[in-house]
């Protein structure tokens, strides 16, 4: 269980949830739905208000300034804008090779064989031509592919990947995610995917989360949420994404008005004011995830069929 | 001539070339691009980042921003040149004859200035006899086709939320009747629902009133579903233009049917998102012949060689050495 | 940073097109190389020794004097040419010293934040809000002349400026998505203060401080003028100039007129050297 408070503003309001290992696992919602900021929670780059994050059974918020980088280097993550995440003053050999500096894994020499080696893994070859560039001499693709470079380097269990090709052209997107799943093969890892774009949620995850206003809404394998979702803001971001067919009708099932800021949330559930199917219970009461399915869990009193 | 049909076309772009200058070199934005337009429909232009369909956007308005200039070509708006006209014309056609939606609402209206004076400017620019009354008028009546409660008039920028000012700003386009909207990447920054809000908005004003449009995209799934015509942009040039029923039905050009493959579809995941070998264009020293032929799956011997110029393929128009 | 000094470089590169101001950043390196060169070479290309009676007092420019003698028979290209000497060694003591002052605790406070931030932020806001020049008259008189003093006394004026521009630049960079990359790699902080947030403000450091030189030798001038600086008779631009402000009445022009093109030809070239570094490193920080 979680909770941050901002100011006044609970981004992330009292979700609880597990990801297995190897896993996949979605966090899909729109701004102000609390996904970023629950990513970062996950890797302790912010505090939680209350509640705990555990990783391997440990606390996360506990842990002392020493098992902290501990964790550091089992736990990384993948920003989305790729040309922020970079210093512009560090060439991209030595940026990659940070963590292993920071971590002191192996000798000085090893570690830039092992840059090498990875600047070529990410496919950024001839890796010596590619050692000496500034970030900015390089495409945006290629910025991410340093990006994932520097966080996989320290060969971590655990990423946390913050909508890592929302800034990248469509054609590399396929790229940079394969890249990302063949790393997953190798190094066995888990991923937390957060993303706003459910097209890419459904080609790449097992399991989504879908989140709305600091509440998890939804939550299943990601062919059942797909083929069926229950939650009718689920309902409505599907119907509500365009689809590349000229020949497809779009059905849309839009919900009145926009997001309300989360500064003052609708009580009850917070997506009944914009909800076709809310009732009187809706605005009293505030839905909790139930099954409705084997392990596909929903929060609404009213889930579509 | 691309894409001529019956009508004559409201707007003729022809050898159009956008330059500007860099640190290490001279980069075309708009590399001889040629293109018509007929009243009513709507063309879609599409690219990834860099392929210069903003640019080419901008030029038709001249506001390019420098070191950006256009340094060839014609574009004509039912026959007259626009880049020849003097700058006092110009002006009276931005927003009049021809206006803009931008891609980003929230820096494209003035904060200090309520909503409904962005209007009243907007009229008592291009006509400075009307009275306020009268222009007050006609702002509560785009109010209420836009679908802004009446009661929001007295509002500041900051008070509206992200999807209402993409409205406003479509509102602003479509206040004086323009002949041509040109939409520069509308709901790109806005939230999947609000997007979806947008693109129905802009689907019922387009159907209203016979709108002129270019939509330029990046998004594959806007272009199939608001398009009547598709000129998918690489490197600066328009590599293939049709209708977007054949577009998608049959993809001519490998750059074409790689961008469609590589498109995400939330129906069909598993045959979506198929990346494109290698990376964009250098702009400064593009490759040789064909600029997409490094990527291409499809190269053969003249692509490196020459530069393909449009051929005719049926309804459509394609730059590739595979149909010459 | 705006300063005095920098004032006709900027207007100068108002009317330059683009793309020239590497010339003009060249240009004022070539000038601060000469008389960088001159503070060297003074001894040995001095014709005569600049603190005693060579001749006869106020002669014009001649061949024998290029430049005249003084009030008191010196002759003043000597005491010009070993002048730079003490204009370069106390600017340079006292922005070294205010620009370490002032970055270390600029690149603290900015990056701890909280109450020392607010204490430090208001100390020298205060200082900042003493006009240079009176505060370095202050702090020179307390402490009596020479060249020690004077340079502490000068330091003292710069360090807000120092520190509110680091401090300035180290918020707005600790915010930026690199450095939370930092710290999700398990950097330590003092790593990510100086490789990460140190590393991107230092093209700035570079451009303050060449215009700070400038505005330092300024209020050197100003000091000496003044008789705070150096005591005589050791050669010194300020103090010359003042001198002869006196013999200027009297149809003696050479006294004041060779010291204070000096002083204009070095703060020239410190801003344009400074200036034209701004020019050239803002496009490329912003470069794609």
């Amino acid at each position: 269980m979680l909770s941050r408070k901002k100011e006044f503003v609970r981004a992330v309001d009292t979700i609880s949830f597990t990801i297995e290992r190897r896993e996949i696992f979605g966090l899909v919602g729109e701004s102000g739905s609390g996904k970023t900021t629950t990513g970062r929670l996950l890797l302790r780059l912010i505090e939680p208000t209350s509640g705990e994050i555990r990783f391997h059974g440990d606390n996360i918020g506990e842990l002392s300034p020493q098992s902290l980088r501990q964790f550091r280097r089992r736990a990384q993550m993948i920003f989305q804008d790729p040309t922020a995440a970079l210093s512009p003053r560090m060439r991209i050999g030595p940026a990659i090779k940070h963590g292993l500096d920071i971590h002191q894994v192996g000798s000085v020499p090893e570690r830039k064989k092992e840059t090498l080696r990875m600047l070529e893994r990410v496919g950024l070859a001839p890796p010596e031509a590619f050692y000496d560039k500034y970030p900015h001499q390089l495409s945006g693709g290629q910025r991410q592919r340093v990006v994932i470079g520097r966080a996989m380097i320290l060969k971590p269990e655990f990423a946390v990947a913050d909508e890592p090709v929302a800034m990248v052209d469509v054609s590399i997107r396929a790229q940079i995610l394969d890249l990302m799943s063949s790393l997953k093969k190798e190094l066995g890892l888990t991923y937390a995917f957060i993303t706003h774009d459910l097209a890419t949620a459904n080609y790449f995850c097992d399991r989504i989360a879908i989140m709305y206003l600091g509440k998890i809404v939804e939550i299943g394998p990601r062919k059942d949420v797909f083929k069926s979702p229950r939650h009718p803001y689920t309902v409505a971001l599907m119907s509500s994404i365009p689809i590349p067919d000229p020949k497809h009708k779009a059905d849309r099932l839009i919900p009145r008005g926009e997001i309300p800021s989360p500064i003052s949330p609708p009580p009850g559930c917070r997506f009944h004011p914009r909800c076709p199917y809310a009732q009187a219970v809706c605005s009293e009461r505030e839905p909790q995830l139930e099954e409705i399915e084997p392990d596909h869990q929903v929060a609404c009193f009213f889930p579509c069929t | 001539m691309w894409g001529l049909g019956q009508m004559p076309p409201l707007l003729n772009v022809q050898e159009l070339v956008v330059q500007y200058s860099t640190l290490r070199g001279e980069v075309r934005a708009v590399n001889d691009v040629s293109f018509s337009l007929e009243t009513a429909a709507t063309l879609g232009l599409v690219g990834e980042s860099a392929c210069g369909k903003s640019t080419l956007g901008f030029s038709i308005l001249r506001i390019v921003p420098p070191p950006g200039r256009t340094v060839a070509g014609k574009i004509e708006l039912q026959g007259v040149n626009l880049l020849n006209l003097p700058l006092e014309e110009m002006r009276r056609i931005r927003g009049g004859q021809v206006s803009m939606i931008f891609q980003d609402p929230m820096t494209s209206l003035n904060p200090l200035m309520r909503i409904r004076d962005h209007f009243i400017e907007l009229f008592q620019t291009h006509d400075p006899s009307i009275k306020k009354e009268d222009a007050l008028g006609r702002t509560t009546k785009l109010f209420d086709a836009l679908g802004i409660a009446g009661d929001r008039i007295e509002d500041y920028p900051h008070q509206f939320s992200g999807g209402m000012r993409q409205r406003v700003m479509i509102g602003l386009a479509l206040a004086l009747d323009p002949k041509l909207v040109i939409a520069d990447e509308p709901t790109t920054s806005l939230d999947v629902i609000v997007e979806a809000q947008v693109l129905e908005l802009l689907k019922l004003l387009k159907e209203k009133h016979r709108l002129t449009l270019i939509l330029i995209t990046h998004n594959i799934g806007i272009v199939a579903e608001m398009t009547d015509r598709v000129a998918v942009m690489y490197a600066g040039q328009i590599v293939e233009i049709g209708p977007t029923g054949d577009m998608f039905g049959d993809p001519l050009h490998p750059y074409t049917k790689g961008l469609l493959e590589s498109a995400p579809n939330v129906l069909h995941p598993e045959q979506s998102m198929r990346p494109i070998p290698g990376n964009p264009p250098d702009l400064v020293s593009p490759p040789a012949g064909c600029k997409f032929h490094p990527r291409c799956p499809k190269v053969f011997k003249p692509c490196p060689l020459r530069e393909p110029l449009p051929i005719s393929q049926g309804s459509r128009l394609v730059a590739c050495h595979l149909y010459d | 940073m705006k300063s005095l000094s920098g004032i006709p470089a900027r207007l100068l590169l108002r009317k330059v097109p683009k793309g020239a101001e590497v010339y003009l950043a060249v240009a004022g390196a070539v000038l601060l190389v000469t008389v960088i060169s001159l503070t060297f070479l003074a001894p040995y290309i001095a014709p005569y020794n600049p603190i005693i009676e060579v001749g006869p007092a106020l002669q014009p420019p001649s061949s024998q004097y290029p430049l005249g003698t003084d009030h008191l028979g010196r002759d003043v290209y000597s005491r010009v040419l070993y002048g730079a000497i003490v204009a370069l060694e106390v600017s340079a003591i006292s922005v070294l010293l205010s620009s370490i002052v002032g970055t270390v605790l600029g690149l603290f406070s900015g990056y701890s934040g909280g109450k020392m931030d607010r204490v430090f932020s208001m100390v020298m806001d205060s200082v900042y809000a003493f006009p240079g020049l009176i505060l370095a008259i202050a702090i020179a008189a307390m402490m009596g002349p020479g060249l020690v003093n004077m340079s502490i006394a000068i330091a003292v004026v710069y360090i807000p400026t120092y520190f509110r521009m680091i401090r300035g630049q180290v918020l707005q960079t600790r915010e930026q998505l690199y450095v939370e990359a930092a710290r999700a790699l398990g950097a330590k902080n003092s790593t990510i203060l100086f490789r990460y947030i140190f590393a991107n403000i230092m093209p700035s450091l570079v451009v303050v401080l060449s215009l700070n030189v400038a505005d330092a030798i300024l209020t050197e001038a100003g000091l000496s003028y003044l008789g705070l600086g150096i005591p005589p008779p050791t050669p010194d631009w300020g103090f010359d100039l003042s001198k002869g402000k006196s013999y200027l009445p009297g149809g003696y022009w050479w006294m004041i007129t060779f010291p204070g093109i000096m002083i204009l030809i070095v703060v020239l070239g410190f801003s344009l050297l400074g200036e034209g570094l701004n020019e050239i490193l803002s496009p490329r920080l912003r470069e794609r």
